[in-house]
């Protein structure tokens, strides 16, 4: 146990972007919290609090103004492979049929797919309930469908950290919720450090074990608030007095000062 | 009343039964005036003609009937009409796969370099509003009397469209695949090849699909400027003779040509690439 128990650290961070006309918007602002190994971590708050921003300093694609994005305790410089991404649309490849775009990162990656590659592809789509689909084109399969393929992408690198970008708040409510239930069925079975943003309120309560609650324009940490709801959660969880508390909580938070 | 609708609903799902009941066939009547609809019309329009032609007793160098085209088209010889077609087929393939040829990694080279896309964009541009009728007797004076201003001229009109159309297909890659790639380490060249590319074959079929037509205008403009065969120079040479009904035979034989390509174009895209379709039309 010589490890560090947090897994991902953002330590007095702050993000500016500069604007066409030279001036400079700041996205992020005076960000500090860890997370933990294994940990699934909600990110909540309104458009515009630089939540997808987080996600994307974590993944190495843009880099912090000041302050420090590690993981295990190391500088984020680059894209690193313990990450995978989920991203709000599917955003799957039309030519390629479901396992296809389950194995696509290994053929992009590497050039080439193995025998033992397809193997681990189709186990993954057995784990997010696809195993009847690997040879299906990506239009026959539905928007929730398609996400389950998105995930079962992102699993494929065996990633240790698992970001997730709204990735149900394209769907319809009642898929959404069959999603939560699936996601938390697939953390259980593959314990992941989970980052996972969102807007809704209920889905953040639903799965995480902490959330992160942020104010917008510029993006601040407002509140962390730990949801000890037991697990597993389930559809029974959603009627607990607890958690209608921790979400007027939360809805109070978001509303306490409208601008 | 509900039986009705179920027999109707079976039958339209093409069912084996043939003896359908009454409303059936009016529906397979409908089905079929639909899908002839396109050949009645120019049946139709060709009769009109024909007819017009006759009654008004139309001369036939202001306006030849559809008989007497049929007639001076049978005139020709198999063989004339084969050198003329195969005269212009080969100029407006050549043309038009050396534009594929250049236009797609120059739609590439756009997109990877800023310098390149503010530096060539404006020109390509300037090219393509050049009236290319007008350049075209500099072309065949600078490039002499060969295939090759002919080549030059369909290349000039072809290009245009299959950069833009390819350009723009590079650019509409939705940006998570972007960072997906990214997020990965891919390197430029895979995610140009495993994701952008792929991702612009619609709007490039769709571009291809433009060019074939123009690039047998490009190469008609080119026969009309300089040749001493292919169709262009065909209706030249026959208009110059007062030969009006031959020369509509010749336009003739130039529309069906480029009705059969533009159909191999659509027909490659179903083929090779099924997935670029829209799913009602594979």
């Amino acid at each position: 146990m010589s490890e560090p128990s947090h897994v991902i650290r953002f330590a007095d961070l702050e993000q500016t972007f500069g604007r066409d006309d030279g001036s400079a918007v700041t996205a992020l602002e005076d960000v500090t919290f860890d997370i933990g190994r294994n940990e699934f971590l909600a990110v909540l708050g309104p458009s515009g609090c630089g939540k997808s921003t987080l996600l994307r300093l974590i993944a190495g694609l843009i880099f912090p103004t000041r302050g420090i994005v590690s993981i295990y305790d190391m500088t984020v410089t680059e894209p690193r492979d313990e990450i995978g991404i989920v991203f709000q649309r599917p955003t799957l490849l039309p030519w390629f049929d479901v396992l296809g775009n389950v194995t696509f990162p290994l053929r992009h990656k590497y050039g080439r797919v193995t025998a033992e590659d397809k193997v681990q592809a189709r186990e993954l789509l057995t784990l997010v309930g696809l195993s009847d689909f690997a040879s299906k084109r990506i239009d026959e399969l539905s928007g929730g469908m398609q996400q389950r393929v998105a995930i079962a992408r992102a699993l494929l690198l065996d990633p240790d950290i698992l970001l997730m970008d709204e990735p149900f708040s394209a769907l319809d409510a009642l898929t959404r919720d069959e999603m939560s239930f699936e996601l938390l069925r697939i953390w259980s079975e593959r314990p992941k450090t989970v980052l996972f943003i969102t807007h809704s309120i209920s889905e953040a309560v639903l799965l995480a074990d902490r959330i992160i609650v942020m104010t917008a324009r510029p993006g601040r940490v407002r509140e962390i608030i730990n949801v000890d709801l037991p697990r597993p959660r389930s559809i029974a969880t959603l009627s607990e007095p607890n958690f209608h508390a921790l979400a007027n909580h939360i809805r109070g938070q978001l509303f306490s000062r409208v601008a | 009343m509900p039986s009705r609708i179920i027999s109707a609903a079976s039958s339209s799902a093409a069912s084996p039964k043939a003896k359908a009941p009454a409303i059936a066939v009016g529906q397979r009547l409908r089905l079929w005036a639909d899908r002839l609809a396109p050949a009645a019309a120019f049946v139709a329009l060709i009769v009109v003609w024909e007819g017009a032609s006759r009654i008004f007793a139309i001369p036939s160098f202001l306006l030849p009937a559809p008989s007497a085209i049929v007639r001076a088209g049978f005139d020709v010889s198999a063989a004339q009409w084969l050198s003329n077609i195969s005269a212009t087929l080969r100029v407006a393939l050549m043309g038009y796969f050396v534009a594929i040829a250049v236009s797609i990694p120059l739609a590439v080279a756009l997109v990877n370099s800023r310098f390149l896309s503010r530096t060539l964009y404006p020109i390509l541009v300037i090219v393509q509003s050049t009236p290319i009728v007008a350049v075209a007797p500099i072309i065949v004076v600078t490039l002499g009397a060969s295939d090759l201003p002919r080549v030059v001229i369909t290349f000039l009109i072809t290009f245009f469209p299959i950069v833009v159309s390819t350009v723009t297909g590079l650019m509409a890659t939705p940006e998570e695949l972007i960072e997906l790639s990214r997020s990965l380490r891919a390197g430029r060249t895979r995610e140009m090849l495993h994701i952008r590319l792929p991702f612009a074959v619609p709007y490039i079929f769709s571009a291809l699909k433009i060019s074939i037509t123009l690039a047998i205008i490009g190469a008609v403009v080119a026969e009309f400027v300089a040749a001493e065969h292919g169709l262009g120079f065909f209706i030249m040479f026959s208009t110059s003779f007062f030969k009006i009904p031959q020369a509509f035979a010749g336009l003739a034989v130039l529309v069906a040509l480029s009705l059969i390509l533009f159909r191999l174009c659509s027909l490659a895209q179903r083929w090779f690439v099924p997935w670029s379709l829209p799913k009602s039309a594979r």
